[in-house]
């Protein structure tokens, strides 16, 4: 019987260790508008825009005043019936390009998205030539005897000869 | 000496060297778009005649400085000497943007501080500072005769912005 009821317990407490985190993730994206399809939008826009106080936070994760009213702005505009498109387009004419959470590819973020890329390139080759360079080490024929004889009297080693 | 042993030593100078630089950036000044734009247009009410309006286009013909200010704003306190000054001097009208602020704080903190503006206009809920790319106060705006923005201060003005960028600037644009 006490057996029984230490598992119950411990479900009861394990279910609640699960919904306490579950309860505030839900307590922090309440969306304000009744209309579920309306409030995703305002949250997935949300994500997509920089919060310019907090820079590294996105205006949905923030509660600095700026990211409050910029939540504000897309919830209106969406209520206006503007398009995702136009509602970002209005913010970067406001805060430009550092305003969008992913930035854009263009000439100026060249470096910045292929960066990554032409790293592992780079690092690619200097392995490649790493490796080249070893397998030819390998390669190198063996010495001759008057090679071997050669080195030997280099390095001061008595060679066959002397020990005659 | 094998010249393969400095590559290494090459690529952290050229680390070193953006890393020195960088820390002289200021990451919070986020280049503003609308530099080269036409200001946005606005209509607000006056600070201390709610019923008269000052707008945008009230402005056309002369060059203005928009400044953006609060009371709750503490570094709106390390330039207002450096505007008061300025406002004096009546070299380039100011025109205050008092930016999500009670009307009321905003009339006692320029009694107290001196009111360096010609005129402030009460933007309660911030929409002009949007429209305005405004994250943070202050924030100054130069803009011309035609009513186009042609530079931005972010943050306090300071009396290096003031003698080589703002006051330079106006002056030449007074000029054409």
């Amino acid at each position: 019987m006490t057996g029984h009821r230490t598992t119950a317990r411990a479900w009861l407490l394990a279910a609640a260790l699960i919904a306490v985190p579950l309860a505030v993730a839900a307590a922090d994206a309440v969306p304000t508008e009744k209309d579920p399809v309306v409030a995703e939008r305002a949250v997935r826009l949300g994500e997509k825009l920089r919060c310019l106080v907090c820079q590294n936070q996105t205006i949905g994760d923030s509660n600095a005043e700026l990211a409050v009213d910029l939540r504000r702005q897309v919830r209106e505009q969406i209520a206006a019936g503007k398009t995702d498109g136009e509602i970002i387009d209005y913010m970067v004419t406001r805060y430009g390009d550092f305003v969008l959470y992913q930035p854009p590819v263009k000439a100026t973020t060249l470096l910045l998205w292929g960066g990554p890329a032409l790293l592992l390139l780079l690092g690619a080759f200097a392995m490649w030539r790493i490796v080249q360079g070893r397998r030819r080490a390998d390669d190198e024929p063996p010495l001759t005897a008057e090679e071997h004889e050669r080195a030997a009297r280099l390095l001061g080693e008595p060679t066959g000869k002397e020990r005659k | 000496m094998n010249k393969k042993l400095f590559i290494p030593l090459a690529i952290f100078v050229v680390l070193v060297g953006f890393l020195f630089v960088g820390l002289f950036l200021n990451p919070r000044e986020v280049p503003s778009p609308l530099i080269g734009k036409p200001a946005p247009q606005f209509t607000l009410n006056q600070l201390h005649q709610p019923g008269k309006t000052l707008g945008t286009p009230d402005m056309k013909g002369q060059v203005w400085l928009l400044n953006v200010w609060a009371s709750w704003c503490v570094s709106c306190r390390e330039e207002h000497p450096l505007l008061v000054e300025l406002g004096k001097a009546k070299l380039v009208p100011i025109i205050g943007l008092n930016y999500k602020d009670e009307p009321a704080a905003g009339m006692k903190w320029l009694a107290q501080n001196g009111d360096p503006y010609n005129l402030s206009v009460v933007d309660r809920d911030g929409a002009v500072g949007i429209d305005f790319g405004v994250y943070g106060v202050p924030e100054t705006f130069v803009i011309d005769k035609q009513g186009t923005i042609r530079y931005k201060q972010i943050g306090p003005i300071t009396v290096e912005a003031l003698e080589k960028k703002i006051i330079p600037l106006v002056r030449e644009l007074q000029k054409s």
